[in-house]
């Protein structure tokens, strides 16, 4: 008799992990407008971590430590949240094109960074980012109000509309303002855009708490993301509380995603890309989904984030036209190289 | 003995009354077939007895009330395959049985090895054995029935709920699932309650068939008593002749000529 074992990650994918991690880190610190050799970078990270004699010198210190490092983790964790977000709201919505700000976290966000910028806050490292946290945390406790008594909760379909209604009604008011206040539509769209430059470990400290509990819970969701798959009928004949899964797999994932948002801004199409860049090599197993997500968006964000720093250096673009420009064409090609093309 | 008692079940959808006022008595190893026109409340009927849908009435199992349990309790009672199962791309056969296990695991759970056993014990009951690394969404719809069959076995829920577990097959592969089901049930003791479309097969295996027409019980008992050329006539509109025989009543549509 054959047997069988359940979907696990091997140990292949997990060393291949581990080298990808290390060395985009080691990349993501060593490039930028003064080269650094891994070598120093490691010596530095390991004298502050475990005290032992760096051989950098005091500039080179400074700059692994309080600048590159804690941008290279910000995007890293910040990529995690949002590709473990997306491979979750694909599982949970049964919709490969779902993403991590389906139902209306970047509109929220938008919104609320708009207005803080407008109040003046612009400037403020502290009310800008709450600001937006507010905003995607209310817009999708508004669209998940709406979409649950729209059909008593039994759709999902009634959930992503009303994150489109939602979404829509949110930048309607965010141009609004903008076209009253049209002098500063200059730092609202450089927000929008998404950036990664940080005030050093601050942002990270600040966000890290709360992603690492989302991504957290949604690991442990991985298998119940599979469960999702035999569509919501079944999946409750087989005993699975279909309603409380899904509402603690988008509290989860819309927390997680609204804490990245504030600090970053709006960094599209990495919820979509790695998650099925994924699924064309391992398959749609969530239990092997969920957790490479979580390590391959970190670095996918962290190589994005290299090029955003170097393509037109000493100028800077933003993260989020990086990913645009350069991950929807990858992932075009990956999808077409494919033997089936097919990413459900 | 598990017994499985339903009274005064009712289904309403925006407040039109589906299926009304269904009394059943199974017990385990028995096997009862609901039979009715297009549109008589039979789907219904089995996703309210599955909890999919909401209904009112009792449905008592052993005594106990299924509407206070949890879903993952009420799962560990019934276990339901549906008329076309979902077959997710990419899910491999040996994935998709091994879901059944999902009543017995806590949410956040992942299986433990005695799940694999048993998942494992089921492939090869059903013999699928030579499927186990195929992706679900290509196998035939013969197949399909199987797996999904195997998916509910792996729940080891005492009563299965069926519907039209044969519609979309050929006779081959329909007398294939049939006669599994029926093994099943008399080997494993389960009670199964399937919906069917073909009334002359209804007739073969189950051990009593209800007619439903405008989600009413308007016939019920041994399929001698229940496939007569009235019923037929009058339920579905359809001039039939019935003829005895060792299997059972065959029914066949009369042509006019005129």
């Amino acid at each position: 008799m054959r047997t069988a074992m359940a979907r696990r990650i091997s140990p292949l994918a997990w060393v291949v992990s581990a080298v990808a991690v290390l060395f985009t880190l080691t990349l993501g610190v060593s490039i930028g407008a003064v080269s650094l050799a891994p070598l120093t970078v490691w010596s530095e990270i390991s004298s502050n971590l475990f005290g032992t004699i760096s051989s950098a010198n005091s500039s080179e210190s400074t700059i692994v430590w309080q600048l590159r490092l804690p941008r290279v983790l910000l995007a890293f964790v910040v990529g995690s949240m949002l590709a473990s977000a997306g491979c979750a709201y694909q599982g949970t919505f049964r919709n490969p094109l779902a993403d991590p700000y389906l139902l209306g976290v970047s509109a929220g966000a938008g919104l609320g960074a708009t207005i803080a910028i407008f109040n003046g806050s612009g400037s403020s490292k502290i009310l800008l980012p709450l600001a937006a946290f507010a905003g995607a945390l209310g817009a999708v406790l508004l669209t998940y109000s709406l979409g649950r008594s729209a059909i008593a909760g039994r759709s999902s379909t009634a959930l992503i509309l009303a994150g489109v209604a939602v979404a829509s009604l949110l930048t309607a008011i965010q141009t609004l303002i903008q076209q009253q206040n049209t002098d500063k539509i200059r730092e609202i769209y450089a927000w929008v855009l998404g950036r990664l430059s940080t005030s050093g470990w601050n942002d990270l400290a600040i966000i890290t708490p709360y992603i690492l509990v989302c991504i957290v819970v949604l690991l442990r969701y991985r298998r119940v993301l599979d469960v999702f798959a035999v569509g919501d009928e079944e999946a409750l004949t087989m005993g699975l509380p279909v309603a409380k899964a899904r509402a603690a797999i988008i509290v989860a994932a819309s927390l997680g995603t609204a804490a990245a948002v504030a600090v970053t801004g709006l960094i599209g199409f990495v919820g979509i890309i790695v998650p099925h860049i994924l699924r064309l090599i391992v398959g749609n197993s969530y239990r092997i989904l969920l957790p490479l997500s979580i390590i391959y968006g970190g670095v996918f964000l962290v190589l994005a984030d290299i090029l955003a720093r170097t393509i037109l250096a000493p100028q800077e673009i933003s993260i989020g036209v990086v990913t645009a420009l350069l991950g929807a064409p990858f992932f075009l090609f990956v999808l077409g190289s494919s033997k089936n093309g097919s990413v459900t | 003995m598990t017994e499985l008692i339903v009274r005064e079940l009712q289904v309403k959808l925006e407040k039109k009354l589906i299926v009304n006022d269904i009394y059943i008595d199974l017990s385990v190893g028995q096997w009862i077939c609901i039979i009715g026109p297009n549109g008589a409340g039979k789907s219904s009927l089995l996703k309210a007895l599955a909890g999919i849908i909401p209904s009112t009435g009792e449905i008592l199992i052993d005594g106990t009330n299924v509407r206070d349990l949890s879903e993952r309790d009420r799962a560990c009672w019934i276990a339901y395959v549906a008329q076309e199962p979902v077959m997710p791309a990419g899910m491999r056969v040996f994935d998709y049985v091994l879901l059944g296990r999902t009543a017995h695991l806590k949410m956040l759970a992942t299986e433990s090895p005695k799940d694999l056993e048993i998942a494992h014990y089921v492939i090869s009951e059903l013999d699928l054995n030579d499927f186990i690394d195929r992706d679900v969404a290509t196998l035939s719809g013969g197949e399909r029935q199987r797996v999904a069959i195997g998916r509910a076995l792996t729940q080891a829920s005492p009563i299965i709920l069926l519907d039209e577990p044969t519609t979309a097959l050929d006779v081959g592969y329909q007398q294939e699932v049939l006669e599994l089901i029926d093994k099943l049930r008399k080997e494993k003791k389960i009670a199964v309650i399937s919906t069917m479309h073909d009334l002359t097969v209804s007739g073969l295996y189950p051990d009593r068939l209800m007619l439903l027409a405008d989600g009413q019980v308007v016939a019920s008992g041994s399929a001698e008593s229940v496939l007569t050329r009235e019923n037929i006539a009058k339920h579905y509109g359809a001039n039939v002749t019935v003829i005895d025989h060792v299997s059972g009543p065959i029914v066949i549509p009369e042509r006019d000529r005129l």
